[in-house]
């Protein structure tokens, strides 16, 4: 590592990214965000933008199966992850069980904050950590909903984690 | 956003080489103060040092029984490593009642440590800010300051320190691991942070070059009675406006010992270790809570907008102590209070 003057700016630099099963090497400049990586370079508007500062939750997707807020994070701070977005999830033929849910629960309006809310209630099933509707909704408290669809977006969730504890109990007894 | 060099050290004396080398460059940990303060041209590093590969994300149990925690851990593997849990039960609760599960999830301990205000003003370049831009003006003296100091302020600043975890490691007198230029050394939590007094623009005592790696605090003391309280504008999702952390040792209803931080009232979590030295010995009463809230806010000055922190704290303080000595601490997830 050359540690001599004040470096140059980093034009681009390498990176490696799994993106919904997907390999991509790219060279990116430094600043750009994985939120606009995903949404400009890639062309995958699932993933939306709603502050950009972290506030809202609307760029939510998964990286190694964690949920982060895309518009933080600096795509090649990431290299060597895999990413999942809204479009990993599931297909139109093949809805992901929480897809299923908010449809039938009516959990949006407008509908720009679901692929974020979807993204995270992913996440929080996967950490296992809320155990009541009390904790599902502290625990989604990092996705703001402006139409305020919040009741049914729990619904949502518990139906999903209700039909995954049935799943495990069914598994168990077989 | 402005241009920068992007580097990816992966040993610690190759990143403390690099940061002193280039006194505009800054750490890149989770990035979710640092890409926000960059992308509002508040920061602007010649360098961003990328220090996500460094051996630094476990929590290690020391020979005394004390934990260790990596400067790359994330605030979520923290609060809910079963240990920390456990033992640290004010440090887990609260890390969880701060910001959100997706920002825990990328946040670390060491960018938490060195996270900046969230002095509106502090954030728009075209304001004076003398933590900023230092000798061109504090706005928020005279202007909006509905979130700002009640305690410690000077006349060249009067922001605070927004971090949650900070005030749960000063009650519980935790310690800062860095490595410099010149080696290791450990700095004891109330020197880290400091008083804006003439220098807003310096947050801590870190010098030149330095890094955080670790933190190292004691468990299993407080665990059976302590609580985190945070009151802020929305339920979740917010900044405190005044938090307090209580920690308390009893022998019966008698006060062995107890340890008292605010959050949100100064430009470092507050303490008063002599009037938390008086409490020895006295009943754990609402009594004594309310005449120990007194002494810990005495000078206690409001700029106007935030007055209304002062009674708000005092209520806080006294809340949380009796949370503390019920052996019932408020939890993040349930929105009344205890
Ligand atoms: C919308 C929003 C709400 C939030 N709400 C809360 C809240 O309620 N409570 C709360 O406590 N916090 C809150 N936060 C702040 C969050 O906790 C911090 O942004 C986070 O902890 C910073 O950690 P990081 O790893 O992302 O730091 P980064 O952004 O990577 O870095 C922050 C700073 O620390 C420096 N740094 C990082 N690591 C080290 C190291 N090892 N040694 C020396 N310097 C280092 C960096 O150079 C940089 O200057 C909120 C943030 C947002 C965006
Ligand atoms: S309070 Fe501090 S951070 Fe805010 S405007 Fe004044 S000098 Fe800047
Ligand atoms: S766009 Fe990322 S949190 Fe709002
Ligand atoms: S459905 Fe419109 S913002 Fe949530």
């Amino acid at each position: 590592m050359d540690l001599g003057q004040p470096r140059a700016p980093s034009p681009t630099v390498p990176v490696t990214l799994t993106i919904n099963g997907t390999n991509h090497s790219l060279d990116i400049p430094p600043f750009v965000t994985l939120l606009d990586l995903l949404r400009g370079n890639l062309a995958l508007t699932g993933t939306k933008k709603g502050c950009d500062h972290g506030q809202c939750g609307a760029c939510t997707v998964l990286v190694d199966g964690v949920r982060i807020n895309s518009c933080l994070k600096f795509a090649v701070s990431l290299d060597g992850t895999e990413i999942t977005t809204i479009e990993g999830l599931g297909t139109p033929d093949h809805l992901h069980p929480l897809q299923k849910a908010f449809v039938e629960h009516d959990a949006y309006q407008c509908g720009y904050c679901t692929p974020g809310q979807i993204c995270s209630a992913a996440g929080l099933l996967s950490e296992g950590h809320a155990k009541s509707r009390e904790e599902i909704r502290e625990l989604m408290s990092g996705n703001l909903c402006r139409c305020g669809a919040y009741t049914n977006i729990a619904d949502a969730i518990e139906d999903v984690m209700g039909a995954e504890g049935r799943e495990t109990v069914r598994e168990a007894a077989e | 956003m402005r241009q920068f060099s992007y580097l990816r050290p992966t040993g610690i004396s190759d990143a403390v080489a690099a940061l002193a080398a280039e006194p505009t460059a800054q750490l890149l940990a989770g990035g979710t103060n640092l890409v926000d303060l960059m992308k509002y041209d508040v920061a602007q590093p010649s360098a961003v040092i990328d220090i996500n590969g460094l051996p630094l994300k476990e929590i290690e149990v020391l020979e005394d029984g004390a934990y260790r925690i990596g400067a790359l851990t994330t605030n979520s593997q923290v609060a809910y490593d079963p240990r920390i849990a456990r033992d640290v039960p004010l440090l887990s609760s609260a890390i969880l009642a701060g910001a959100s599960p997706q920002l825990r999830n990328a946040a670390t301990s060491g960018g938490n440590l060195l996270q900046r205000t969230r002095c509106y003003y502090f954030y728009d370049p075209s304001t004076p800010c003398n933590k900023r831009e230092p000798g061109s003006g504090c706005s928020a003296i005279g202007g909006i300051n509905r979130i700002h100091a009640i305690l410690g302020a000077s006349e060249a600043c009067i922001a605070t320190h927004p971090s949650d975890m900070c005030v749960a490691l000063a009650a519980l007198d935790a310690t800062v691991e860095v490595t410099g230029p010149t080696g290791a050394r450990t700095i004891p939590f109330p020197d880290f942070h400091r008083l804006p007094g003439d220098h807003p623009e310096r947050d801590n005592t870190l010098q030149r070059g330095e890094i955080v790696t670790g933190i190292r605090v004691e468990g299993g003391r407080f665990a059976a009675h302590h609580s985190y309280l945070k009151l802020r504008d929305r339920l979740s999702y917010a900044f405190a406006l005044v938090s307090v952390a209580a920690a308390l040792d009893l022998d019966g209803d008698t006060i062995l010992d107890a340890r008292v931080a605010l959050g949100g009232v100064a430009h470092k979590p507050w303490r008063n270790p002599l009037a938390e030295a008086e409490l020895a010995g006295q009943p754990a009463t609402r009594d004594t809570f309310e005449a120990f809230a007194r002494r810990l806010l005495s000078g206690a000055k409001g700029q106007g907008h935030n007055d209304f922190k002062i009674p708000m704290a005092e209520k806080a303080i006294v809340r949380a102590l009796m949370q503390a000595a019920s052996g019932r601490p408020q939890v993040q997830s349930e929105k009344r209070l205890r």
